[in-house]
């Protein structure tokens, strides 16, 4: 790292950058790791030091309606979300890479759009929208909201793994005789698969973590876990919302290292090995 | 080209000249490709972009006294402005009021007029209370009786202007601009007038959290640039954690952390810098501390990946011509950075203007955002028009900026930065 | 291939199960915290095994355009609510709730007469009083005018954000009497002097929304002193706070269940209120949280040492006073309104 003949002032700098990166890096893990001890808490205060070490807190949430009916919503809301917007955008990533025609990029800009727009405005906006309808405080409206929020990050992450696709293979099944149907999930899906996966991923991890739009549209019926952590804060913080908090956290590392294997797979499918 | 493929025209066995052929199946082509983007379009049109239009649509829709008292709101097209309106404006007046009394349109009316000039909901509902009048009875006579405010001119121009399709009157509103008796645009009094203050300070705090995050992020990209692959990767993993991690469990943390005997008093009053705990939580500090925590990650993805591109031997080429080292990095290595800087901060920048939850979990009233208000006049004050002309706002600084970003910067945000 | 070709109907079968129309559950909503927790054991939970009605709980913190917006857009998710007084009558008049059919609830005689209304039924007189940490406050504050004084108490305080309650204590503090109160905030001058007040404070003001919040704030060493709900200091003091109450200058109030016009499950909701506003789970419910309760069978069987803590004990009354509804049904709006852009300054 340091070549032998650096100055003094060079190794000053050198060794300032480490400690200076050092405690950037301690300031963005740190406050994750703090909550995870003190939610094994044995008494109820959010507070270092801790009196003793027990499970209440977990079984408190599992015990909890309010807490099982969240974290249920939560596995019916994104998973259904998610699956919307991967299958829509997918294809629609497909067709917009391949087509050439007028208005291709204002096109794209209106799907990548909800990523852009404030969130409290689409909050408010499908609020509005959708109460006529009898689509707030129904599963159906809150999934259609988060599909809607997810879709820009399948389209972009798939349009990338498809700038590396070859079409001509998708030619040569054809030629070979498959159905366009056959083509796609036979030749074109699993190419794309790590790119839809990801997309499928962050479309999951932005419902999963989606607090505003719930906020409104959501009765307590539909509370997810961000929504009724949310409450929780804003109420009555204890360390049950700690013990929440260390299940996200480990679903989080989760997703990131499943992330990170397909980036890696992905890199050695393309020969780029790390140096 | 053309040469060619009008020999080949010619050589054409079928009828059908190949040049038309080809065109066919490329127009074939496009419109399949095209169907394969319909089902996602019309989902973004019919889920996002049609309610966010009509959104702002509502900053200038007036819909309330216009639907519900249509008759009055008619008489009142012909009169003058002077002096009281005819008969016909009470009779009509006293009969819609009666039909909505006791309904929550009735609310809606007291609101709509409440909003022009405060006074007007006790009006409104005192008057109902009294309704319907007996039959035959003098509409003027009993109106007035019920509440004097009937006999003064003003009271009825408040419900003309009010009953006007269209108004500007929340988007002025949101620029604390109101308009006079005359029509003329004037500045709301200081006791009203919160909205420029409140858009200054969601840029000053986008600002400062932008530069904190600028100042944190370019020595650990930088860091992180000139470590070998795998251990960029190692730190890589440490800086997506928390981008990973649901917001709300970064906020419940920190409050953990910046509560009255929480870590960061502790460490504090154990290092002797305080004697007393200090005020961390509910402030402007709690608020910027969680939110460069949760906006980090965004500055140092894409500095990182611009550095990842600066050829190392750019700087020793600097330095072997004798150039001094610091001097080397400021003249050569920093300017090829600014385009990781400029996407970074504008990035960070705009995700900061949209900032709702982290303030209105961490912060005080004078730390909201913009986005605090148009969710209060949604969910607490019931008044769509405002929370829509707000909206307007913050869209349009919004969507400004991500035109400079997109046109200067290249790439859209999530290429960027996931 | 299988597995990829399961994903469309799974997904239109997630779909048409999200878009499923809602079962008889009652969702009821109250204003969260300890009193929720309270209302949990003594209505929520014994109603359910009565009933076989599953009670959905949610909170809010009094926000009525919650209700309008449901109202007006037709789409009424919420069962049951609790309100407060000048909320149950404006809603009333604006017909944001049903009007109550007291032959599905109870005799209107077996209450005591502020709990039976048009469009709500009393559930419990509660008050908002002043609360002081006694750990960490050398001296007890007595009065507003105690809290006001940051010389000699130093710290932050806690307030209600909204203009209720608020602009009360701001003039209880300045020396108005509280018989004057209502009479002075509804004239401009008074109105005047009351934030005149509260700008003095605000710089040592934390404001608070959900009534849990000032017990923790309070117990973590923020506050010194507080507006809170009474019953959530008991709450708090069981948990070992060595917090305490002044009832000088406290203002009590009645809280009332209201049904939303247009409530999906008016059945299940008017046999959640029928249950909750009996004698024994009302005795049940003060015996967690210190709130008085309405029907008057519980009243008459109270247990002397919980009527003692009750915001309606007599020695408890002695400089408190029961909110003007009136006033704040005529003046309500408009001050929120202000209160709301001199808080956001």
């Amino acid at each position: 790292m340091l070549p032998p003949y650096a100055s003094l002032p060079e190794r000053l700098w050198h060794h300032a950058l480490h400690g200076l990166t050092g405690l950037i890096l301690l300031f963005l893990v740190l406050p994750i790791l703090v909550i995870i001890p003190l939610s094994f808490n044995a008494d109820s205060f959010l507070m270092y030091p801790m009196s003793g070490w027990s499970l209440r807190w977990y079984e408190e949430v599992v015990a909890s309606p309010a807490w099982r009916r969240a974290i249920a919503n939560s596995l019916i809301v994104s998973p259904a979300a998610t699956l919307i917007a991967m299958a829509l955008g997918t294809l629609a990533a497909i067709g917009l890479v391949r087509a050439n025609f007028r208005g291709k990029a204002l096109l794209t800009a209106i799907l990548i759009s909800p990523m852009v727009v404030p969130v409290v405005i689409v909050a408010v906006a499908l609020y509005i929208a959708f109460a006529p309808l009898g689509l707030t405080g129904s599963y159906l409206g809150l999934i259609l909201a988060h599909a809607v929020l997810g879709v820009p990050f399948v389209v972009t992450t798939v349009s990338a793994t498809l700038q590396g696709f070859d079409f001509n293979l998708v030619r040569a099944a054809a030629s070979l005789g498959a159905g366009p149907l056959t083509t796609f999930f036979r030749v074109t899906l699993p190419q794309v698969a790590p790119g839809v996966i990801a997309g499928g991923l962050f479309a999951f991890a932005t419902s999963f973590d989606e607090v505003v739009v719930t906020l409104f549209l959501a009765s307590p019926e539909q509370a997810t876990l961000p929504r009724q952590m949310f409450s929780g804060i804003r109420e009555n913080i204890s360390p049950a919302i700690a013990a929440v908090a260390t299940i996200l956290i480990i679903l989080s590392t989760l997703m990131l290292l499943t992330l990170e294997g397909l980036r890696r797979r992905n890199e050695r499918l393309r020969g780029v090995r790390p140096v | 080209m053309t040469t060619a493929l009008d020999s080949l025209d010619a050589a054409a066995l079928s009828g059908t000249p190949l040049r038309r052929q080809l065109r066919r199946a490329e127009r074939r082509r496009t419109l399949w490709l095209l169907a394969l983007i319909a089902p996602l379009a019309l989902f973004v049109l019919a889920s996002f972009i049609v309610p966010i239009a009509s959104l702002l649509g509502r900053a200038v829709d007036n819909p309330e006294i216009h639907h519900t008292l249509p008759d009055t709101v008619a008489t009142l097209g012909d009169w003058s402005g002077e002096g009281l309106p005819d008969a016909v404006a009470f009779a009509a007046l006293a009969r819609e009021l009666a039909q909505v009394k006791g309904t929550p349109a009735i609310a809606e009316i007291s609101k709509r007029l409440n909003r022009e000039r405060p006074g007007s909901r006790s009006v409104v509902m005192r008057t109902a209370r009294g309704l319907p009048l007996a039959e035959g009875a003098d509409a003027r006579a009993a109106l007035i009786a019920l509440d004097p405010a009937w006999g003064e001119a003003e009271t009825w121009r408040v419900l003309e202007r009010a009953g006007r399709p269209y108004t500007a009157f929340y988007l002025l509103a949101a620029l604390d601009r109101s308009t006079d008796a005359e029509g003329r645009v004037v500045a709301l009094p200081p006791e009203e007038a919160i909205y420029l203050d409140v858009l200054g300070r969601t840029f000053t705090m986008s600002l400062v959290v932008t530069l904190v995050c600028l100042v944190l992020g370019f020595p650990l990209a930088y860091r992180m640039a000139t470590l070998p692959v795998r251990h960029a990767n190692t730190l890589m993993i440490l800086v997506l954690l928390p981008f990973w991690t649901s917001v709300l469990v970064r906020v419940a943390a920190w409050i953990v952390i910046l509560q009255n005997e929480g870590l960061a008093n502790q460490f504090l009053m154990w290092t002797g810098l305080t004697d007393t705990p200090q005020r961390l939580l509910f402030n402007r500090f709690g608020v910027y501390v969680a939110m460069v925590h949760i906006l980090l990650p965004f500055m140092v993805l894409p500095l990182y990946s611009v550095m990842k591109g600066i050829p190392p031997v750019y700087l020793r080429a600097a330095v072997s011509l004798g150039c001094p080292p610091f001097r080397s990095f400021w003249k050569i290595y920093f300017p090829l950075t600014l385009p990781g800087i400029g996407a970074g901060c504008l990035l960070v920048f705009i995700v900061c203007m949209g900032y709702y939850i982290t303030p209105a979990l961490l912060g005080g009233p004078g730390d909201q955002m913009i986005s605090y208000f148009i969710a209060f006049y949604t969910n607490q004050a019931v008044n769509w028009g405002m929370a829509a002309a707000l909206s307007a706002v913050l869209l349009t600084a919004t969507l400004v900026l991500y035109a400079i970003y997109s046109r200067y910067l290249g790439g859209n945000a999530a290429g960027q930065v996931r | 291939m299988k597995r990829t070709r399961l994903v469309l109907p799974l997904a239109a079968a997630c779909l048409v199960a999200a878009g499923a129309p809602a079962h008889a559950d009652v969702t009821v909503i109250s204003f969260g915290g300890a009193t929720q927790a309270a209302q949990k054991k003594a209505y929520y939970d014994p109603f359910a095994a009565e009933r076989g009605v599953q009670v959905i709980a949610g909170e809010y913190n009094g926000e009525m355009a919650r209700i309008t917006a449901m109202v007006q857009a037709g789409n009424v998710t919420w069962d049951v609510v609790e309100v407060e007084s000048p909320e149950l009558v404006r809603g009333c008049e604006e017909g944001l709730f049903e009007k109550l059919d007291y032959s599905k609830i109870g005799k209107p005689a077996d209450f005591v007469p502020e709990a039976v209304t048009e469009c709500g039924i009393g559930t419990f007189v509660w008050s908002t009083a002043l609360a002081y940490n006694a750990d960490t406050l050398k001296e007890a504050p007595g009065s507003w005018a105690d809290f006001w004084d940051v010389a000699r108490f130093p710290g932050k305080r806690g307030l209600r954000k909204g203009a209720k309650y608020t602009l009360e204590f701001a003039l209880l503090s300045d020396g108005v009497a509280p018989q004057d109160v209502y009479r002075e905030l509804a004239s401009p001058a008074g109105v005047a002097r009351a934030f005149a007040r509260l700008d003095q404070l605000k710089p040592h003001i934390v404001w608070w929304e959900a009534g849990a919040q000032p017990p923790q704030l309070l117990a973590s060493g923020d506050l010194v002193m507080s507006s809170v709900y009474n019953g959530r200091i008991a709450a708090a003091r069981r948990e070992g706070r060595n917090l305490q109450i002044v009832w000088n200058g406290s203002i009590y109030d009645f809280d009332y269940w209201a049904i939303p016009k247009g409530s999906p499950n008016l059945d299940q909701a008017y046999q959640f209120i029928e249950y909750a506003s009996r004698p024994a789970p009302q005795a049940l419910m003060s015996a967690e949280v210190p709130y008085g309760p309405t029907h008057k069978a519980a009243v008459a069987t109270m247990d002397p040492a919980v009527a003692a803590t009750l915001p309606t004990a007599p020695a408890n009354l002695v400089g408190a006073f029961a909110t003007d509804t009136a006033f704040w049904v005529e003046y309500g709006e408009d001050l929120e309104q202000r209160f709301n852009a001199w808080a956001a300054r």
